[in-house]
C-alpha cells in the first residue's frame, strides 16, 4: 500500500517479484499473528458452517421438492408461489403481526411506566423490586404457556372466574381468535415488562442531573423538562427495545405451540409464521417449502425493522 | 416523608411486583391440589396438602430426573465452552493487534443479524448429514461459541485489563496461552459471570430446537419433556403443574443468588449495543 508512485510502468518480471515479496511478508506477518487467529478462529469456523453454510443452502433448499427422505427435485419457484396463494400463510403472517402489536404497546408503555417510578424511588427498596420484576423473565417459556392456560382456560380458568364476580359472562378464551391472541400477548407482556423496564431504568439513569437542573433555571416545568430532555436522551435505547421486541415478537412460537398445539388452536388463531414452519417442516416434513417460508419470514422482520428505524428517526427529525 | 406522592409511587410499584409475582404463587398452589381442585370455582388459593402425591405421579409418569440430568449437562456443557471460546476470543480482540482485526471484528458483529429461524431447515439437515439428530452434540456444539459473548468480553478486557500487565507478563517469559489463563481470566471474571448464567439460563429454557432435534424421550431435556408431558396427561393437570414447578425452580434459585448483578449487566449490555 505504501509503494512509492512509480513514473512508469514496471517490466512484468520485476512487478511479480515485488507482488511475491509482499505476500511473503504479509504471510509472514500472518505467521507471526498465528496464535490470535487461532485465539479467534472457532467462531469463524463455527459461524460458516452453522450460520453462513445454512443460509445458502436455504436458499438452494427452497427451490426443491423434498420430504427429507426421498430424492430431492428441483421445482422451481413453486414453494414461493403456494407460501404466497396459501390462505394459512397470510393467516399466520397477520396472526404474528396482531400479536406482536398487542403485546408491544402495552409491554414498553409499561415498562416506561415502571422504570420511571424505580427511578423516583429509593435506592434500597429499587433492588429488591428489580429482582421481582426481573423474575418472570427467567422462566421457562413452556412452564410460562403452561401456567397461563390455567388463568385463560376456556371453562372454570381463573380469568373467568374474575369475569363472573363481576356479572360477566365466561369466554372460550383458547377458542376464539381474539382470545388466543390476547393470551399469548399477555404472556409477553408479563414476561419482558421488567426485562424493558430494567433497561428503561438504566437509559433514565445515565441522563446527567445538570441538563434537568439547567432547565430548571431556564424556567422549563416538569412536563417540559420531560419532553424535551428525558424522551430524546432515552430515544436510542427506546429504539433498541423497538427492535429487540420486533425481532423477537416475529419469532413467537413456544407460547401458542404448548398453550394450543401445532395448528394454533381450534380458530387458527395462536397460528404464528414459526408454528407454521415449524408445522410445514417438521410435522409434515415440507422441508423445501419449510425453507421458502423461512425466507418469507426473514423478509419480514427485515422490513419491519426498516420500518421501525424510520419511524423513529423520523420522529427525531420533526423535534 | 411519607407523602401522597410517594404513597402513589409505591402503591404503583406494588402493584406492579404483585402482577410480576402472582403467577408463581399460582404456581405453587396449584402443584399442592388435585386436578378439580385447580378447575374450581371459587378458585383455591391457598396451599393444599397434595404435593407430595402430585410429584410422584410426575416421576411415575416420566424419567424427570433424567430430563433434569440431560438439561444441567447440556447446559453446563454449553456455558463452560462457551466462557473459554469467548473469552479467549474477546481477550485477543481487545488486547492484540493483528492485520483484519477491525474487519474481522465488524464481520463477527454483522452475524448477530443473521436471523437463526432463517436456518432452522438447513440446520437440521446438517445435522442430520452428521448423523447427530437426536444427540446432545446436535444442542451444544452449534452454541459453543457465540458472537454476543464475544462483544462483551472485549468490551469488558478493554477496560479493565491494562496493557502493562500483559508487556510484564511478556518480559517475564509468559507466552500468549499463559497470559489469557493466568493474566486476563482472573481478571475477567466479572464479566464472565454474566455470561455464565445468561448462557445457562438461555440453554435451560430452550425449547423449539430441542424439540426438532430430540426425538427420543430419555435424552428429552425438561422443557421438551415438560411440554410432552402437558399434551399426553391433559387431565392429570396438577401432575403437570407439579412438574412445571419442579423445573422451575432450579432457575429460580439459580438467579436469586446471581440476580443483582445479573440485571445491571442485562442493562449496560443493551445500553453498550
Amino acid at each position: 500500500m505504501n509503494r512509492p508512485v512509480e513514473p512508469s510502468p514496471m517490466p512484468p518480471h520485476q512487478a511479480e517479484a515485488t507482488n511475491s515479496r509482499n505476500n511473503r511478508r504479509l504471510m509472514s506477518t500472518i505467521w507471526k499473528h498465528r496464535k490470535e487467529y487461532l485465539a479467534i478462529s472457532p467462531f469463524y469456523i463455527l459461524f460458516a458452517i452453522f450460520g453462513l453454510f445454512p443460509i445458502g443452502f436455504s436458499m438452494f433448499l427452497s427451490f426443491q421438492k423434498w420430504d427429507g427422505i426421498s430424492e430431492m427435485s428441483f421445482n422451481g419457484l413453486k414453494n414461493y408461489q403456494f407460501m404466497l396463494t396459501d390462505p394459512e400463510f397470510w393467516r399466520a403472517v397477520s396472526n404474528t403481526l396482531l400479536i406482536w402489536i398487542y403485546s408491544t404497546i402495552p409491554m414498553l408503555f409499561f415498562a416506561l411506566i415502571i422504570a420511571f417510578l424505580l427511578h423516583a424511588s429509593f435506592m434500597r427498596f429499587r433492588t429488591f423490586f428489580r429482582i421481582g420484576y426481573f423474575l418472570p423473565n427467567v422462566t421457562s417459556l413452556v412452564a410460562v404457556a403452561i401456567v397461563f392456560g390455567t388463568v385463560f382456560s376456556n371453562n372454570y380458568g381463573l380469568l373467568n372466574y374474575v369475569l363472573s364476580l363481576v356479572g360477566l359472562e365466561s369466554v372460550e378464551w383458547l377458542n376464539k381468535t381474539w382470545g388466543i391472541q390476547l393470551a399469548i400477548s399477555v404472556m409477553i407482556i408479563w414476561r419482558w415488562v421488567g426485562y424493558n423496564a430494567i433497561i428503561y431504568l438504566a437509559g433514565l439513569q445515565s441522563i446527567p442531573s445538570v441538563l434537568y437542573e439547567a432547565a430548571k433555571i431556564d424556567g422549563a416545568s416538569g412536563l417540559q423538562a420531560f419532553f424535551r430532555i428525558t424522551i430524546p436522551c432515552l430515544r436510542p435505547i427506546i429504539l433498541f427495545t423497538v427492535i429487540t421486541s420486533t425481532i423477537g415478537g416475529m419469532q413467537i412460537f413456544t407460547e401458542p405451540q404448548v398453550l394450543v398445539g401445532n395448528d394454533g388452536g381450534v380458530s387458527g388463531g395462536g397460528l404464528t409464521i414459526v408454528l407454521y414452519l415449524y408445522r410445514e417442516a417438521f410435522v409434515n416434513n415440507y422441508f423445501g417449502y419449510g425453507a421458502a417460508v423461512g425466507w418469507g419470514m426473514f423478509i419480514l422482520i427485515a422490513l419491519f425493522s426498516i420500518l421501525n428505524w424510520r419511524m423513529v428517526q423520523g420522529n427525531s427529525s420533526n423535534h | 416523608m411519607f407523602t401522597r406522592k410517594s404513597f402513589v409511587l409505591y402503591l404503583g410499584l406494588t402493584i406492579g411486583l404483585l402482577l410480576s409475582i402472582f403467577p408463581f404463587y399460582w404456581l405453587v398452589v396449584m402443584a399442592t391440589r388435585t386436578t378439580s381442585d385447580i378447575y374450581s370455582y371459587p378458585p383455591k388459593l391457598w396451599f393444599g396438602p397434595h404435593l407430595f402425591d402430585n410429584i410422584s405421579r410426575v416421576m411415575a409418569s416420566i424419567d424427570f430426573f433424567g430430563a433434569f440430568l440431560n438439561t444441567l449437562f447440556v447446559a453446563s456443557a454449553c456455558t463452560i465452552l462457551v466462557l473459554f471460546f469467548d473469552s479467549l476470543a474477546g481477550f485477543t480482540f481487545a488486547k492484540f493487534d493483528f492485520p483484519g482485526r477491525k474487519w474481522l471484528f465488524i464481520v463477527l458483529l454483522a452475524t448477530m443479524m443473521a436471523p437463526a429461524q432463517l436456518s432452522l431447515v438447513p440446520s437440521f439437515v446438517i445435522m442430520a448429514t452428521f448423523g447427530w439428530v437426536g444427540t446432545f452434540k446436535a444442542l451444544i456444539i452449534p452454541g459453543m461459541v457465540n458472537a454476543f459473548g464475544i462483544f462483551w468480553i472485549r468490551q469488558y478486557a478493554q477496560e479493565s485489563i491494562p496493557s502493562e500487565l500483559l508487556d510484564a507478563g511478556k518480559i517475564d517469559g509468559c507466552g500468549f496461552f499463559r497470559l489469557y489463563w493466568n493474566v486476563a481470566l482472573p481478571i475477567l471474571r466479572p464479566a464472565l459471570s454474566f455470561l455464565a448464567a445468561f448462557t445457562f439460563i438461555g440453554v435451560w429454557n430452550d425449547y423449539l430446537w430441542p424439540l426438532i432435534i430430540l426425538n427420543d424421550e430419555s435424552k428429552f431435556t425438561l422443557q421438551v419433556a415438560l411440554a410432552s408431558l402437558n399434551g399426553i396427561y391433559t387431565t392429570d393437570y396438577a401432575m403437570v403443574i407439579a412438574g412445571t414447578l419442579l423445573a422451575v425452580i432450579p432457575l429460580i434459585v439459580l438467579f436469586l443468588f446471581v440476580s443483582k448483578q445479573f440485571i445491571s449487566d442485562i442493562a449496560a449490555g443493551a445500553i453498550k449495543s
